[in-house]
């Protein structure tokens, strides 16, 4: 019974998946406002992406092969335009939109109980706006050039290099706007569709996180836009607010930059700290220990990261006072960060411990997150920052928490949902094999980048030091190792989708809304909208 | 209506379905419009920091500007707000042409604001106080930078009046076709807020560019 | 735009605002004098020397200009808590932005 659902028309369909109507093939897609669908064209683009972004990432890594300059596959310039190429895509269009235009899409709307987002349409037009920017920042390869400037664009350089600067720029910016629309839609979605029930503190931790995700996305974004837009008019028209021979003032760029990038990070690590919530509460057959404080403390991060941001900064010329003011408040987010991995690890106590792939990626990701954790304590840390900031001890920090801890869950969570999203199981050993070899080919490639940092190596740089030599080797093997694992898992998840073996509504035991409905869902997600009676994660079963 | 899952025309019948949210509408709106407060932000940011470093140079630019202009401006879109208002009160009262008649008069506003900030930018062109110029490149560094914020400050200011009066037009027209009734008139509402916000960012605009003497 | 509104419970517990009597039309034009005689009145005031004063002055009186924008025109006086929350939440991250960002400038050379 629970397999075929009945739309509101009388018309028996089975799932989301298939067409209906009119429109056939990729119309039906590209032109629906089904959120589920709108995930899925997401995940699709996404994970295009990613994989350039991966290319662009070996290549680095290749080119390391031989201290240089002699030697080297790509030049300088063509180093340069490689590292800016691979951080605007990871970050701009890959972890960014990440888990919310995915996930966040396709399944925010059911584990609310409600059939849809608040604006279907707009949902539409934010993956639009993230497919035109991605090919506008393509573009710039096209006039004169990938740009040279990083993905920071620091000014005065992104104003004066000959590159294509305004090109990619602006694609960002397009970007940005796609994100914008979607934090809106989902703060209003969350307001305004919660069944009959579910208060705010009846909401799943993954909603709260979202939550959370969607106020940086609306708060932070435009402080970016307005920030790329100066770019683009000061290398249009000159006006000087950039430009130190007119009195323009590169730290000042540097703070209006920051003011959304530090944030941006939350945007990164908030929605896996959500599904991390709901995959320790499933997998330990036991409720969330301590549920207020973790979905405040989403809320506490966001706030926190809005003060922080200076901590980019400490050696660019910021004064003392803001020095220390900074260097105090970044370790303050450390709190709220801390009080989810307690009351994560308190979950687990006691609980009924089913170590599925999903499971078996979060113990992936406390252990990636708490290094990459630690080692944003030492760059938060004024004394020790001068020494290491520019060096590749931040290269290997960002890497560890935003892959090793976010996307390392991003990966679980669709180990986690894409059965419910599809109604077919993977292979879950060769799901677990990927993980082994992709946490080895992780540690590989990016913990010798963090003592080449303390040892001294500049990031950014495209020759080195003869003495630097080995752990470069071994960061390069580890490369590859890291992509086997990825080819492994993508591969292994591919073929579960389209030929894995069915599985029922809940695979997992789950207890969130999703679980109730078929895998995959009915196009409305919900017969009759559900009224909430408990708490979510009740498990009436579990050890107390 | 055709039966069709996952297309647009579903998702019509669908949204009425959930019977119209015009709580959720206006806060749609309202973020939005959260949105571009925050980029204002940034330009007022820049020019804070800006005038504080370079506070001397910024008094003598300011000079420059024309403060009739600039007061004129403001009364204009201060009462195109006005009237934005009360064409919203009157469709309120189910007053459909005294509605058309003070939307149709805030568009008017919009387009004077526009008309004379375009005239007072071709007489500050023409004295030669533009980016690039000959005239403001002698000038101190920080009289170079009020410049450069005025034109951007108030050119993309001006675009969002421009945009205003685009979806200002887009509401005269539903109001004709009875799209906007004394029922259902959160769209005009909503273009409303929007109108009061470019309103507002001029506020601001005002004394920090033509008042500083 | 409407006056105060009261609050109805629905059957599923939820609440809902019940909209009140229209404003009038007359208050708005009050409320447009208003602000027009404040603008006069910040022109006249920078034609003043009070120095440092006349920035603080002006901004004082665009505050009060635009929060009568905001309370009346946008109606946000007489809408549900949540609209002020989020105008509350944009406000306090303006906030902030300016207050370390000066906390750098400031104390520059």
């Amino acid at each position: 019974m629970a397999d075929v659902a009945i739309s509101p028309h009388g018309v028996a369909v089975h799932s989301y998946l298939e067409n209906t109507g009119k429109r056939r093939g990729i119309l039906a897609w590209i032109l629906s406002t089904d959120h589920k669908r709108i995930g899925i064209l997401y995940m699709i683009s996404i994970f295009t992406f990613f994989i350039v972004g991966v290319i662009l990432g070996l290549l680095m890594r290749l080119e390391m092969l031989v201290p240089g300059p002699a030697g080297k596959i790509f030049n300088a310039q063509e180093y340069n335009a490689l590292f800016t190429l691979h951080g605007v895509i990871m970050i701009f269009l890959f972890v960014i939109p990440g888990i919310p235009a995915t996930l966040g899409n396709f399944f925010l709307p059911i584990q609310i109980g409600a059939k849809d987002v608040a604006f279907p349409r707009l949902n539409l037009l934010s993956w639009y706006l993230y497919v035109t920017g991605g090919i506008v920042v393509l573009l710039s390869l096209f006039r004169n050039g990938l740009p040279d400037t990083g993905w920071t664009f620091y000014v005065p350089y992104s104003i004066r290099s000959g590159t294509d600067v305004t090109m990619a720029v602006f694609g960002v910016f397009i970007l940005g706007f796609s994100s914008i629309l979607t934090g809106l839609n989902f703060i209003t979605t969350i307001h305004r569709l919660r069944a009959p029930g579910m208060g705010f503190f009846k909401m799943p931790l993954f909603v709260w996180a979202l939550y959370a995700t969607a106020w940086v996305q609306v708060i932070a974004t435009p402080v970016l836009a307005i920030t790329l837009l100066l770019i683009i008019i000061e290398r249009l028209f000159s006006v000087g607010i950039f430009d130190p021979s007119k009195g323009g003032d590169p730290v000042l760029y540097q703070h209006m930059f920051w003011v959304y990038s530090h944030p941006a990070v939350y945007i990164m690590i908030l929605p896996p700290m959500g599904v991390v919530s709901e995959i320790v509460t499933t997998f330990s057959h036991r409720s969330i220990f301590g549920y207020k404080m973790v979905a405040m403390s989403s809320l506490a991060i966001a706030f926190i990261g809005y003060l922080v941001w200076g901590h980019h900064m400490f050696v660019a010329g910021e004064t003392q006072p803001a020095q220390f003011a900074f260097s105090l408040l970044t370790f303050l987010v450390a709190i709220p960060s801390g009080i989810k991995v307690f009351n994560w690890v308190a979950t687990m106590y006691k609980g009924s411990i089913d170590p599925q792939p999903p499971f078996l990626y979060l113990m992936a990701f406390i252990i990636l997150f708490s290094i990459g954790g630690l080692t944003g304590l030492v760059l938060g840390s004024l004394a020790t920052d001068v020494h290491l900031t520019g060096t590749y001890f931040v290269v290997g920090h960002f890497h560890y928490i935003i892959f090793g801890g976010g996307v390392f869950i991003f990966f679980g969570a669709l180990h986690y949902w894409l059965p419910k999203m599809f109604g077919r199981m993977y292979n879950k050993k060769v799901a677990n094999w990927a993980l082994g070899i992709l946490f080895v080919g992780f540690n590989a490639l990016y913990f010798p980048m963090l003592l080449l940092g303390y040892e001294g190596m500049p990031r950014r740089y495209f020759t080195y030091l003869p003495e630097y030599e080995t752990l470069q080797h071994i960061s390069m093997v580890g490369s590859w190792i890291l992509v086997l694992g990825l080819i492994m898992m993508l591969w292994n998840l591919l073929h579960g989708i389209f030929k894995g073996e069915r599985c029922g509504n809940n695979p997992w035991g789950g207890t969130t809304l999703e679980w109730r409905i078929s895998s995959p869902p009915p196009p409305e997600n919900f017969e009759e909208i559900p009224i909430i009676t408990h708490e979510p994660y009740y498990h009436p079963e579990a050890v107390n | 209506m055709s039966e069709i899952a996952g297309t647009i025309e579903e998702t019509e019948d669908h949204a009425k379905h959930l019977h119209r949210d015009e709580k959720g509408a206006k806060m749609g709106m309202w973020l939005f419009l959260l949105t571009e407060l925050l980029l204002f932000t940034g330009l007022f940011l820049m020019y804070s920091v800006y005038r504080y470093l370079n506070t001397a140079d910024f008094h003598r630019a300011g000079l420059e500007t024309h403060p009739l202009f600039g007061t004129v401006n403001t009364m204009v879109l201060l009462t195109s707000s006005l009237t934005m208002v009360l064409s919203i009160a009157a469709i309120q009262r189910g007053r459909k042409w005294l509605s058309v008649g003070f939307l149709s008069s805030t568009i008017l506003l919009g387009l004077a604001f526009l008309v004379i900030k375009l005239f007072e930018w071709s007489l500050e062109i023409e004295e030669g106080l533009f980016p690039g110029s000959q005239i403001l490149l002698s000038k101190p560094n920080g009289e170079i930078l009020f410049f450069g914020l005025y034109y951007t400050m108030t050119g993309l200011h001006g675009l969002h009046v421009l945009a205003g009066m685009i979806v200002l037009i887009f509401m005269l027209v539903f109001i004709l076709r009875n799209k906007i009734t004394k029922d259902d008139y959160i769209k005009l509402e909503n273009a409303g807020l929007y109108w009061h916000l470019v309103d507002i960012i001029w506020i601001f605009l005002f004394p920090l560019f033509y008042l500083i003497n | 735009m409407t006056e105060a509104s009261e609050t109805r419970r629905r059957p599923s517990g939820e609440e809902t605002k019940v909209q009140g009597e229209p404003i009038s039309y007359s208050k708005y034009v009050l409320v447009w004098l208003g602000l027009i005689a404040l603008t006069c009145t910040t022109a006249v005031v920078a034609g003043i020397n009070l120095a440092a004063l006349t920035l603080v002055v002006a901004l004082l009186i665009a505050v009060t200009k635009a929060s009568m924008v905001v309370n009346i025109f946008m109606h946000v006086k007489f809408e549900d808590k949540i609209f002020k929350v989020f105008l509350g939440i944009a406000g306090f991250t303006i906030f902030v932005i300016f207050t370390l960002t000066f906390m750098d400038v400031f104390f520059r050379r």
